[in-house]
């Protein structure tokens, strides 16, 4: 594999950039593989990644219908963060943070991450209890996390509405400064890239129609260009695992709903980190190239259409006024949407199944670009020993039946009620 | 925009209703025993299908019902609306 270098750069200047190699092969399928992951997403990748890395398990396959980057990998506004209180995703994430400080230079692809802070804004008292609750626990784990009063929110957000007659006045917020933002298609392509050079073969326009299981294990699958073999298959297909679960005659603690962003036109630099107004079901960042990145809540109904609907965005853009009025003066670009896997508990699952050789990935809701790296190591690590990982035991399928839930917020499918 | 017609009011815009979740989950008997599993199977487990959903829905901003609503997952096609007990 070529090295991506400034020295490769003005070598390839020389011949036009006409010469550089292929980011990855186009192979034909395989008979046979010793593990196929679903999915080319984000976690498909990754995992593939870390299964050759990790573990010397080369001979995989990642199949995916579409194209890489398609998927909600290609759809997300890119915040990575781990502040959480319950220790389970708390750890899972601060380890996803780890891989992510150091993702460009282990991937030879610049992803962009830049760890410029994230502030969950607070409107009252409680509000402000409950977030010196969260820290504290953040911090137990090991992880930055800074209470913030009103003043100095405001000198972080000089532009937000900080009169005192609003409906939700801001009264300080919860920051966790190490938290950011990355170049969401670049993470794909990275991994993709390393994982083509170990030998993993990935193959785009190839949808996977059904499975061959055999007195409780699996054997193999059914693609649209044919039969491949192959004793451990990892799911790793977001917002389609409900349509794959029903060809393994599998329910799930999953809905599938529709979640949308938009983008404004660019604009000089205004905002540095990432803003949430839960209240207003409202988020906001600013992209490098200067628009305002902007997203709140599902759409509402179970949706697999992968775009939405407009009362939703004007939701959205009404409390994002509210907060930051000089918003009501920018033209929007862009909207789209993207199918999220809503577990719920509003908490991932990567977990080994009943079926012998068949594992899990699912329920990212929208927080699942965030969680690549780790979902790909702890998966990876499920799938090569058969076993869960500490990092992802918190994570099983039947913590719903016994009762161990991870409701992190009390969020869930029905996350409009709150 | 969804267009929905409450049974009880006719045509209106889905900005007056509240959504429900899967119409076709019943509750468990009351005063009978049930496994965790079945337990399990009427709060967590949902087929979520791509295609045809029944639905519930609730006219929140209108005459308060509750209702049920057959629509396409995907193309949001409404096919029918009915009452609950229909
Ligand atoms: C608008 C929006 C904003 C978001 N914002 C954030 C955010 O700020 N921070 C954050 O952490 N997360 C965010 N998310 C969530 C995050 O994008 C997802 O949780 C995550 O990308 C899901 O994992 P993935 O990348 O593997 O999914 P995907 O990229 O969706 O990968 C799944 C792949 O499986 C393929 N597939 C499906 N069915 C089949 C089949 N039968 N055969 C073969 N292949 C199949 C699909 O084509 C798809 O490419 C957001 C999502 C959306 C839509
Ligand atoms: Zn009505």
């Amino acid at each position: 594999m070529q090295k991506y270098s400034v020295f490769s750069l003005i070598k390839n200047a020389f011949s036009n950039h006409e010469k550089w190699d292929l980011a990855w092969k186009d192979p034909t399928p395989k008979k046979e593989y010793d593990v196929v992951i679903i999915g080319g997403g984000g976690h498909g990748l990754a995992t593939a990644y870390y299964l050759a890395k990790e573990h010397q398990i080369t001979n995989v396959a990642v199949i995916e219908k579409g194209w890489i980057g398609g998927g909600n990998i290609g759809r997300n506004t890119t915040i990575i963060r781990s502040n959480f209180m319950y220790d389970d995703n708390a750890r899972f994430n601060e380890f996803g943070m780890n891989l992510w400080r150091n993702m460009s230079q282990e991937l030879n692809f610049n992803v962009m991450f830049s760890p410029r802070g994230i502030i969950n804004l607070a409107h009252s008292d409680a509000q402000m209890n409950a977030y010196a609750r969260r820290g504290n626990s953040m911090r137990l784990n090991g992880i930055d996390a800074v209470l913030l009063n009103r003043e100095e929110v405001k000198k972080i957000i000089p532009m937000a509405d900080f009169s005192e007659d609003v409906r939700y006045p801001i009264f300080g917020g919860l920051a966790q400064p190490s938290a950011g933002t990355a170049r969401h298609d670049a993470v794909a392509w990275g991994y993709a890239r390393q994982a083509d050079s170990m030998g993993v073969d990935i193959i785009q326009n190839c949808e996977v129609t059904g499975f061959d299981i055999e007195a409780g294990k699996i054997t193999g699958l059914r693609t649209s260009r044919g039969d491949i073999k192959s004793k451990k298959i990892g799911l790793c297909v977001a917002g389609s695992t409900n349509v794959l679960a029903e060809k393994l005659n599998m329910t799930l603690p999953i809905e599938t709903h529709l979640l949308q962003a938009c983008v404004s036109e660019p604009v000089k630099p205004v905002l540095d980190g990432v803003v949430t107004f839960g209240a207003g079901h409202f988020y906001i960042s600013q992209s490098d190239k200067g628009e305002m990145v902007m997203g709140g809540d599902l759409d509402g109904y179970n949706s697999y259409a992968q775009k939405g609907n407009l009362p939703t965005i004007q939701h959205v853009l009404t409390g994002g006024v509210a907060l930051f009025p000089f918003l009501s003066r920018l033209k929007m670009l862009r909207t789209w949407g993207g199918i999220m896997d809503m577990s719920m508990d509003g908490s991932p699952i990567i977990d080994k199944t009943h079926i012998d050789g068949l594992y899990l990935n699912c329920g990212w809701c929208y927080g699942g670009f965030k969680s690549v790296p780790s979902s790909g190591w702890t998966f990876a690590h499920t799938i090569a020993q058969d076993r869960v990982h500490e990092l992802n035991e918190g994570f099983s399928l039947n913590r719903f039946s016994k009762g161990y839930l991870l409701d992190e917020k009390g969020l869930g499918t029905k996350t409009w009620i709150s | 925009m969804l267009n929905i017609k409450c049974p009880y009011c006719g045509d209106r815009s889905q900005k007056e209703f509240a959504y429900g979740g899967d119409g076709t989950i019943a509750r468990p008997k009351l005063n009978q025993e049930i496994s965790d599993e079945e337990w399990d199977n009427f709060v967590y487990l949902r087929k979520s299908p791509r295609g045809k959903h029944i639905e519930l829905w609730h006219h929140i901003a209108g005459c308060r019902q509750w209702f049920k609503v057959e629509r396409d997952t995907t193309t949001h096609e409404i096919f029918r609306t009915f009452k609950p007990e229909e």
